[in-house]
């Protein structure tokens, strides 16, 4: 218990802080940080991140559909520089990329959509299979590798996937596309501790506050008033 | 060849919310009991800390309280003539698995049924004549009445703490309250939470419309509590990392918080985690199950605990399994309607709608997951179906949606999902809105039950469950009915837009909707149309009990744990008073 209570009372202390703090920095600050993190994908891009689970073809398929998804502007960085592609490649190579918790025995059927995915692939073999086919389909729809193609054709690309219209050879484009943009979302908005979700940008984006101690005495204090705090995610409680 | 065990007195299978206070009981009652269960223990202090739980990806997304699947899952088909696939991974159900089982992960929601949802059967006979009843519908009243369950419901609160305002206490009335509720011996054990801000919108367009809105029954303690065990529980912190995770305030009740604690304590107590229960070994002669056959994952060797009395506290897919396994009791026959285990398998029929408030902040990140507010005018027998064409019903409620970041976004239909008017749209509607639900009935209907798949297995080599289920004309015509209802209050609240949400036309495994399965081992007067009888008593097997969900004969519109727990200390009751002085059935049928 004594372990337990530091980190909390480290937490309420710094909480009450940045409750009075807010109204003068954060506002002001916050897109002046997501504008200089938007000027920075050649400083990133020179200093690749080590891969667990994408080989280079891949990440750079993940790299330019995350920042396709998730475009810098003044909300936020790119899908990138927030994390998400290295939050993909984590992910992949997690217990749940792997297959954990799934259920891979066959026999195989195509099912109905409401039996639900129905597929022998674990999830880091899905997307393996998946960003194969999409390439496959976008040099012959364009000429060139996904991640080659400008930043309208891009989006053009996208839009065909999720729509199902994008004609992948032996794989469902609108699956796929399903699956990308979820563990893009969940890669903005998990907890940094995944590698997504850098500096909290998208909790600072939609003004989630992160883990809180407690709420019990802000609860009606801010019924109905905007509560901007610094937001804190499980590294600061560690 | 297993290994042989010394008998016991009571061996429970399952500890979750039934097998924790079944084992409770009978310890207390002096004997002596093994709990077998197949996941991990999980204790308070040194599992449900800050900041480990909350974590939204790990919880929400990565289900790291739910079931294996990659052990044990269950096949799923919407009609009988349809193939049956597996579940590959869960998604519209989340059982959990472990010391607590889905009791950790709840989201506190503590019903009562109501009085006339007991002989529901009868009640709409009487209302509105027998042959208003459909043939495929096949309803039953429950073998036990509201005024009998009462004083266990009482039992149950007073376990988890429950906050909530009275209604009916006692035949009293109290506005504030649910009033349509059933008569409570007791108050609440805490007052309500906290409302939320959407609550009190809701309950405010609520009344005007004359409806009777009252606070979200939970079991999140309001205020610390000392409960029936004299174990101390916390106060709510309002952190809004409810659903799908355990409570670090420990306020939220679980079994791991309620009971475990001083079932740890009991001698006569011993709890055998990792130990997966594949046979229950059944002497057809002597109507008993002599023993149960399990698996110790640590070590891959197989045990035969014999015991007096076997308590099945499994969840519903895993009682019905065992039953067809075993073969206790005549399976559900679809083709002739005749057979009891895996029949009336029912479901939760949940619709709602979102809405959107441009000058209001919600915070709905702060908040339990159910600090929200009712009506319960629409539920069961509280109105009247006369030429409605459907019966059932469901309570309503305005949540808060707690908001995590990646599963609570809302969004206006037809936004984008990505790109720069997504980014936009999220920003201005994330702290602005606000989700409703109508909690619906399913009433049983021939078409829906539970077998054993012919061809997919689980990883001990057993045959899964094969869940065949679809919604019915009834309870579709129902939803739609209460959405309309719905609507009604949403549009008084006067958002700057909102959405109304009906059910898909097929039911899909997909989606999280809710883990209110019931059925399929259902209690009832008669061996020919139920498996257990009132005490929860296997008809074919004396020394039996089966908990849980799956002895409901059909679900109604609220959640069921409340009855579930009720169940369980009724049960218990009939164990510790009357099997274990005579032991034999307690019902002749």
């Amino acid at each position: 218990m004594a372990e337990e209570t530091i980190p909390r009372r480290k937490f309420l202390l710094g909480a009450g802080i940045a409750g009075t703090a807010v109204a003068t920095g954060l506002s002001q600050a916050e897109p002046a940080a997501a504008a200089a993190q938007a000027q920075a994908p050649a400083a990133a891009a020179a200093q690749p991140e080590p891969l667990l689970a994408l080989n280079e073809t891949e990440h750079a398929f993940v790299v330019a559909a995350v920042d396709t998804l998730i475009p810098a502007d003044e909300l936020s960085p790119s899908g990138s520089d927030c994390g998400i592609a290295t939050f993909i490649d984590r992910q992949l190579a997690s217990a749940w990329g792997g297959g954990a918790k799934m259920y891979r025995a066959g026999p195989f059927h195509k099912g109905k959509p409401e039996q639900g995915y129905q597929l022998a692939l674990t999830p880091a073999e899905f997307f393996s299979a998946g960003i194969a086919a999409a390439n496959a389909w976008s040099r012959k729809t364009y000429g060139h590798d996904f991640d080659r193609l400008s930043p309208d054709q891009r989006v053009e690309a996208l839009k065909a996937m999720q729509d199902g219209k994008a004609e992948f050879a032996d794989f469902s484009s609108r699956a796929f596309f399903a699956r990308l943009l979820a563990i893009a979302m969940e890669g903005f908005f998990s907890d940094p501790i995944y590698g997504g979700n850098r500096n909290k940008v998208g909790w600072r984006m939609i003004g989630f506050p992160g883990l809180p101690a407690t709420y019990i005495n802000l609860y009606e204090e801010y019924r109905d008033k905007p509560y901007v705090v610094e937001p804190r995610s499980i590294a600061d409680f560690s | 060849m297993a290994t042989k065990l010394k008998e016991v007195d009571a061996v429970v299978v399952g500890m979750g919310w039934t097998g924790a206070i079944l084992a409770r009981e009978l310890t207390k009652a002096g004997l002596q009991v093994v709990g077998l269960e197949r996941g991990q223990d999980r204790v308070p202090g040194g599992d449900f800390v800050l900041p480990a739980v909350r974590d939204e990806l790990r919880y929400s997304q990565r289900l790291e309280l739910m079931m294996d699947n990659s052990t044990d899952t269950l096949t799923f088909r919407n009609r009988p003539d349809d193939q049956a696939l597996p579940v590959r991974r869960i998604g519209a159900f989340l059982p959990g698995e472990g010391v607590g089982g889905s009791g950790i992960h709840w989201g506190g929601l503590h019903w009562r049924f109501l009085p006339t949802d007991f002989r529901i059967r009868s009640t709409i006979a009487e209302r509105y004549g027998a042959k208003a009843i459909p043939d495929d519908m096949t309803i039953q009243d429950w073998p036990v009445s509201f005024d009998e369950l009462e004083p266990y419901y009482d039992r149950f609160d007073k376990l988890c703490g429950v906050s909530g305002q009275a209604g009916n206490l006692r035949g009293t009335r109290i506005e504030g309250g649910n009033v349509f509720e059933g008569p409570r011996s007791d108050h609440y054990p805490n007052k309500p939470l906290i409302p939320s801000s959407a609550g009190l919108m809701f309950a405010s367009a609520a009344r005007n419309l004359g409806y009777h809105p009252f606070p979200m029954p939970i079991s999140i303690n309001s205020a610390p509590y000392v409960n029936r065990e004299g174990i101390t529980l916390g106060a709510c912190e309002y952190c809004g990392f409810c659903n799908r995770t355990a409570c670090e305030a420990n306020a939220k009740a679980s079994p791991n918080v309620t009971v475990m604690p001083v079932l740890r304590l009991e001698p006569k107590f011993e709890l055998r985690t990792r130990a997966w229960v594949g046979k229950l070994n059944y002497d057809k002669a002597a109507k008993k199950v002599v023993s149960v056959t399990y698996t110790d994952l640590r070590n891959g060797e197989e045990y035969e605990q014999p015991a007096g009395i076997v308590v099945l506290a499994s969840y519903v897919f895993g009682n019905v399994q065992h039953l067809l396994l075993a073969g206790i009791g005549a399976p559900y026959d679809h083709a002739t309607g005749n057979g009891v285990v895996g029949r009336n398998y029912a479901y939760q029929f949940e619709a709602g709608a979102q809405a959107f408030f441009d000058d209001k902040h919600m915070n709905s990140y702060m908040g339990s997951a159910a600090n929200g507010m009712c009506i319960d005018d629409f539920n069961g027998e509280n109105f009247d179906h006369a030429g409605l064409g459907f019966f059932g019903g469901g309570y309503f409620s305005c949540n808060t949606p707690a908001a995590p970041p990646i599963s609570g976004r809302m969004l206006p239909h037809g936004t984008p999902l990505w790109g720069p008017e997504w980014k936009r749209a999220t920003v201005k509607w994330y702290n602005h809105a606000c989700r409703f639900g109508t909690e619906g009935s399913v009433y049983a209907n021939r078409d829906n039950y539970l077998d054993l798949d012919p061809t997919y297995k689980d990883a001990l080599g057993r045959p899964l469950i094969r869940l065949t289920y679809n919604g019915t004309d009834n309870d579709h015509k129902m939803s739609r009915y209460l959405l309309g209802k719905l609507e009604g209050i949403v549009k008084a609240m006067n958002p700057t837009h909102y959405e109304m949400e009906p059910r898909p036309k097929n039911f899909t495994i997909v989606p999280y909707q809710s883990t209110h399965n019931t059925g399929g081992t259902i209690m009832g007067a008669d061996p020919k149309t139920s498996v257990v009888n009132r005490y929860l008593q296997a008809w074919d097997a004396h020394n039996l009990f089966v908990e849980g969900a799956s002895v409901f004969p059909q679900q109604h519109g609220y959640n069921p744990t409340g009855t579930v727990g009720a169940l369980a200390y009724w049960s218990a009751q009939a164990i510790t008073t009357q099997y274990r002085n005579s032991p034999g059935p307690l019902v002749h049928g």
